[in-house]
């Protein structure tokens, strides 16, 4: 069971961390340092308080000089935390990284088990099998990959337009992907911004500008990614085109074809106003859409329909910029590093039907709310009800689908700021009661508080009560022909009828509808609400588990604007330091084939994923490609003679954790019990 | 050593089952450490092995890690669909639903093997899994593989050979 | 299918037109049931609110009695019409399928009375049962005489629908309107629907019952109802039989019939009016007779 692996017999220097308590308090971890010490191949066996700290690091490299130890096992926390920490520690000691091993025993051990015997056995035989299985590890190179230095970022609202930015200005190549018309997301779409009520048109668009008039960023809207391959450094992603069956480039956005469309009247809701005001089938987004190009709607246009319209925007174009034949164009492009900001989804609002919305007309979301005080809004900037009133109260609901067991747990955290702006921005247009219904006030941000503070002052209601209804039914005359809002008014405590002419309900946010497909195309995670999963939530929240791949913005959880720009420089420059450094070290857990034990059954080669394995036809043998191999093993556990290992994961070394795992186990029955015991 | 010391000595520590449970570093193993981070207490039998990919399991290991004794084998990988590596747990999911069967007639109860599917998030399903799994193994009682062996060479080697193999466990024992 | 029968005490004094009409209707529509023996009082939310525990096991004792008396067969199917009945039954199956303890509590007291209980039966609302087991197309196939005109409103009162029953929809359920659909009249869109009638506040604390009554009462009339249907005999009771009192009271004029919606049915399937029970209502539906019998009703 011993093995040289080009270093000599093992000599082994373990070292279990008490980690403070964390440890300590459970596993007696002086009785593992001591069991340690027996097994074969340990020279040095060491407790200490913490190993991950600098003089625990020194004490491995000291040791592997004084003892001239080639093996190092750190009995600790999980690897997915200090790994690293350590194999650096051994390599700063002389000893390739590899010839470490590291050992859980508090996330797996001292954090989850109570009964302090049975935790230090188990503490015991883990370290047993470290012991046993770091024989077997072998003196491994990292190799080195270069990072492309152009950069995808799929998405293109204000998170996607902040880090598109970012990076083009360090002079590095962005290709913005974006699937709507225009870039913008749902930024483009609000009035004002809390709390400092900026128009967010007016801090948007120069952004959107710039990023137009950059010579580093290729801007593709109307477009989507829809193949991914590669891994850091070398993506390959096929984006598809969809035809706007406009020229893009000859078109200066004069919009002189809307006017002259054969539809004198607009008559196709409007998506960038939710459907509160009409559009004819060749339309533009909003007026400040970049690139300030028009387009034209297949399933509402006549001559898609019928091929039998007079054109007259053909007519009215005279840059000849409209091609009714054009087709989806796909083009590969290749980056280094990617970055998701995707944004997110509004709840739908029809999910809560005890408020009525779709049922009573006047019960609007936030996000139509926004629409109506926008002054190039369906309204020109009224606020009015769907007939066409202008309100004498409004009620805003908090909390509509989150903070709710039935529908989302989690707070969406910007709507208690987006309700109190909107309170404000209603007061100001129609002058109207209006009254907010909320759970608690959350108003975290720099200067949300005061902003609170200031409607207080400005004469808006505050009601603390989940609303239990929207209803028509009239109790009251007042209430006659209006909508009656029925919440418990918690501070006063009694239940309260409030006549308004207008509910406005804070929908809150969610992930998109194929956040899941998309996360599986760039192989990343999604938490159990839907958002990207995060690398690490305190430590690494714009980074995932997939290595070039970041993510920023609301789509990787509710977040205001100033946070998703944070996020969105963040998400920059990881993705500019990868950049810099212009390579990348890879974990080298890649597969090998022993070349003569390999009987050429071709067992190996459909298992892969990545197409690492091949064929050689003039040695009759399987050949892995290294650069490809991503280091799952799977073709390892399949190959029928064992002809194929995997570094760092060989067979020898999990069966001889297995076997130091189960020392002396199994042997409850017959042999220890009793010396007359009839075989079966 | 007399018979009653070794009856002692066996009495001494009464059976606890030992779960052998491969984990993908990617998901399962995650959230390992998440159920460990969010401190979820559960039962201390399973030990764990740490592998890339659920996918890297080889039969063989399941069958080496009962014939050494273990009374129950946990697999852990990512949900269908969400593989690090594409696809690799799909390969998992047909060794193991052939390998299953194959246990059966050595004797091996079903509830003995499990493959669980659980996502870096899950730190709570990898607490549930790790507890029923242990109480269900210890309804189903020792498997004891190597003791059985023992008990076969007992009839079949002769005695010398046993009692070497019976002193090297009451030593680890005592 | 076979069923079980489970009356409850309303069902044989004041709410006996629930249980007349219901089981013509159930004969007629050929559905096989039998009462259950020896069945007692399940407590409804009276006992509940002074001992839970006893409450239970009083409670499954019914259960426990369909599960001796249909032993044999592979599904025990209960049903129960009364609201509180059926809202009492259907908590009693839950909790103790949910909670261990309570449930050996429970089987340890009914094996004094030589009966067991496994949680096998199912409860089931004949609403959901002439819905979902005998379809829509059945019943409306079953009609003779189509309540043309006859605008209804489905009142399914607090407990049919909630906390625990799982075959409508919570807020805005279907099932009533949809037979009355299926007789040919016409579902009033109201929405009042699972609004509180007062339960037994009516009798005793009236300042508070007898509004909430009239609220329904009110806005039924408000969006045209001809006629109020029920499915629990307290709803019945105090939407119809305290009109006068509510008239005096609020100074209005409402003279709204409310039946149970098995009468509505046995009116339009033709079956006669004694068997129905169409004599103990208080309100005659004259609106109604009108266009089942046509020309004056010939009241019973």
């Amino acid at each position: 069971m011993s093995s040289t692996n080009g270093n000599g017999s093992p000599r082994i220097g373990f070292y279990v961390c008490h980690c403070g308590h964390n440890i300590a308090s459970v596993v007696n971890v002086e009785e593992v340092q001591k069991f340690v010490a027996t097994l074969p191949g340990v020279i040095v066996s060491r407790d200490y308080k913490y190993m991950c700290s600098d003089p625990g690091q020194e004490l491995i490299q000291n040791d592997i000089k004084e003892f001239k130890l080639n093996r190092i096992v750190v009995a600790s926390c999980s690897p997915l935390l200090h790994e690293h920490t350590f194999r650096v520690a051994a390599e700063k000691g002389g000893l390739n990284p590899y010839y470490f091993h590291m050992i859980n025993i508090r996330e797996n051990v001292s954090w989850v088990n109570t009964d302090k015997v049975m935790a230090t056995e188990k503490a015991k035989d883990l370290a047993r099998a470290g012991i046993q299985r770091v024989f077997f590890h072998k003196p491994l190179i990292k190799k080195e990959v270069p990072i492309n230095p152009a950069v995808m970022i799929v998405g293109g609202g204000i998170a996607g337009i902040h880090a598109a930015l970012t990076i083009a200005n360090a002079g590095k190549r962005v290709y913005l992907v974006e699937r709507e018309a225009t870039i913008g997301g749902h930024m483009a779409m609000f009035d004002k911004t809390f709390p400092t009520l900026d128009c967010a048109a007016c801090i948007l668009t120069p952004k959107m500008s710039a990023v137009k008039n950059n010579p580093n960023i290729t801007l593709w809207t109307y477009a989507e990614v829809e193949k991914v391959e590669g891994f850091v450094g070398s993506y390959k992603a096929t984006v598809r085109h969809k035809p706007r069956y406009i020229k893009e480039d000859l078109c200066v956005g004069c919009m002189d074809c809307i006017d002259a469309c054969i539809y004198k009247e607009a008559k196709y809701p409007d998506e960038f106003n939710q459907g509160l005001s009409m559009r004819k089938p060749v339309y533009i987004p909003f007026p400040q859409a970049t690139p300030q190009v028009v387009l034209v709607d297949p399933e509402t246009c006549i001559d898609f329909k019928s091929r039998r319209c007079k054109k007259t925007c053909i007519e009215a174009c005279d840059r000849d910029a409209i091609d009714l034949h054009q087709i989806d164009t796909y083009e590969e492009i290749e980056v280094g590093t990617i970055i998701l900001s995707t944004g997110f989804k509004p709840f739908d609002a029809k999910r809560a039907p005890q408020y009525g919305y779709g049922k009573h007309q006047n019960v609007f979301t936030a996000l139509e709310v926004e629409r109506l005080v926008n002054a190039s809004g369906p309204t020109n900037g009224e606020v009015l009800t769907r007939d066409g009133k202008k309100p004498k109260s409004v009620g805003i609901i908090h909390c509509v689908g989150s903070r709710d067991a039935k529908t989302n747990k989690w707070c969406s955290r910007v709507c208690c700021m987006y309700s109190l702006k909107l309170a404000h921005l209603i007061k100001e247009h129609t002058d109207a009661e209006v009254y907010n219904f909320y759970i608690d006030m959350r108003t975290p941000g720099k200067g949300y508080e005061e902003f609170y503070d200031k409607l207080l002052k400005e004469g808006v209601h505050f009601i603390r009560g989940r609303v239990a209804e929207v209803t028509d039914w009239a109790l009251m005359p007042e209430e006659k022909d209006r909508l009656t809002i029925r919440v418990e008014d918690t501070l006063i405590g009694t239940v309260r009828r409030i006549p308004v002419d207008m509910v406005v309900l804070a929908t809150g946010l969610v992930p998109r509808d194929d956040a899941q497909e998309i996360r599986r195309m760039f192989n990343i995670s999604c938490s159990n609400e839907g958002f990207f999963l995060e690398r690490h939530p305190k430590l690494a929240p714009v980074s995932t588990f997939t290595d070039g791949i970041f993510i920023a913005g609301a789509c990787q959880g509710p977040k205001d604007i100033p946070d998703s720009v944070a996020q969105a420089g963040a998400a920059a420059a990881e993705a500019l330091s990868l950049i810099c450094a212009g390579k990348i070290e890879l974990e080298p857990n890649t597969a090998q084939i022993i070349e003569k034990d390999c009987s050429g059954c071709k067992s190996c080669i459909p298992l892969c994923p990545y197409s690492a394995i091949t064929f050689k036809d003039d040695i009759q043998k399987a050949y892995i490609n290294e650069a490809l191999c991503k280091g799952c093993g799977t073709c390892v556990a399949a190959c029928p003679s064992g002809s194929i290992i995997q570094n760092l994961f060989e067979d020898e070394e999990i069966f001889s954790e297995i076997d130091g795992l189960l020392k002396f186990a199994g042997l409850e029955t017959g042999a220890l019990c009793s010396t007359e015991m009839e075989v079966q | 050593m007399s018979a009653e010391t070794e009856i002692k000595v066996a009495e001494k520590k009464p059976w606890e089952p030992k779960i052998i449970a491969f984990f993908c570093n990617w998901c399962t193993y995650t959230a390992a450490d998440l159920a460990g981070v969010s401190r979820l207490k559960h039962a201390p039998n399973v030990r764990v092995i740490r592998i890339m990919c659920s996918g890297r399991v080889d039969p063989q290991f399941i069958l080496q890690a009962f014939a050494s004794g273990a009374d129950g084998v946990l697999i852990g990988g990512c949900h269908p669909g969400d593989c690090h590596y594409s696809e690799g747990n799909y390969k998992l999911l047909r060794r193991f639903r052939l390998l299953r069967r194959m246990l059966g007639s050595m004797g091996i109860e079903p509830d003995r093997c499990r493959l669980e599917w659980i996502s870096a998030s899950e730190g709570d399903k990898v607490k549930t899994v790790i507890n029923d799994m242990v109480e269900k193994v210890r309804n189903l009682g020792p498997l004891s593989i190597p003791g059985h062996l023992i008990e076969l060479s007992n009839k079949e080697l002769g005695i010398k050979e046993t009692e070497i193999l019976r002193e090297e466990a009451v030593a680890h024992a005592g | 299918m076979k069923y079980l029968y489970y009356p409850g005490c309303s069902l044989k004094c004041t709410g006996r037109a629930y249980e007349e009409s219901l089981l013509a209707v159930f004969k007629a529509l050929k559905i096989d049931y039998t009462e259950i023996e020896d069945w007692n009082c399940c407590g409804a939310t009276a006992y509940m609110a002074v001992d839970e525990v006893n409450a239970f096991s009083i409670a499954a004792r019914n259960l426990a009695l369909a599960e001796k008396q249909f032993e044999k067969e592979e599904e025990i199917q209960v049903i129960a019409p009364c609201a509180a009945c059926y809202m009492v039954l259907i908590k009693t199956m839950k909790y103790l399928n949910e909670s261990p303890a309570l449930k050996e509590k429970t089987v340890h007291a009914l094996k004094e009375a030589g009966l067991n209980f496994t949680g096998r039966v199912k409860v089931r609302h004949p609403l959901d049962v002439l819905i979902n087991d005998i379809g829509i197309e059945a019943i409306a196939k079953a009609k003779k005489h189509p309540l043309k005109g006859i605008k209804v409103a489905s009142y399914y009162g607090c407990q049919t629908v909630r906390p625990y029953s799982t075959f409508d929809d919570q807020r805005d359920p279907q099932t009533m309107d949809n037979l009355v659909k299926a007789l040919g009249a016409e579902p009033v869109d109201w929405p009042l629907k699972t609004r509180c009638c007062g339960g037994s506040l009516t009798g005793t604390v009236a300042e508070v019952g007898l509004p909430l009554s009239y609220i329904l009462l009110k806005e039924a009339a408000r969006h045209g109802a001809d006629v109020v249907v029920t499915a629990c005999p307290l709803c019945q009771f105090n939407l119809e039989c305290y009109q006068t009192d509510i008239n005096k009271k609020f100074n209005e004029d409402i003279n709204l019939p409310v039946m149970y919606f098995s009468q509505l049915m046995g009116l339009a399937m033709d079956i006669p009016q004694k068997e129905l029970g169409m004599q103990r209502l208080f309100v005659k539906p004259e609106k109604v007779l009108k266009t089942v019998k046509g020309g004056e009703p010939a009241y019973v």
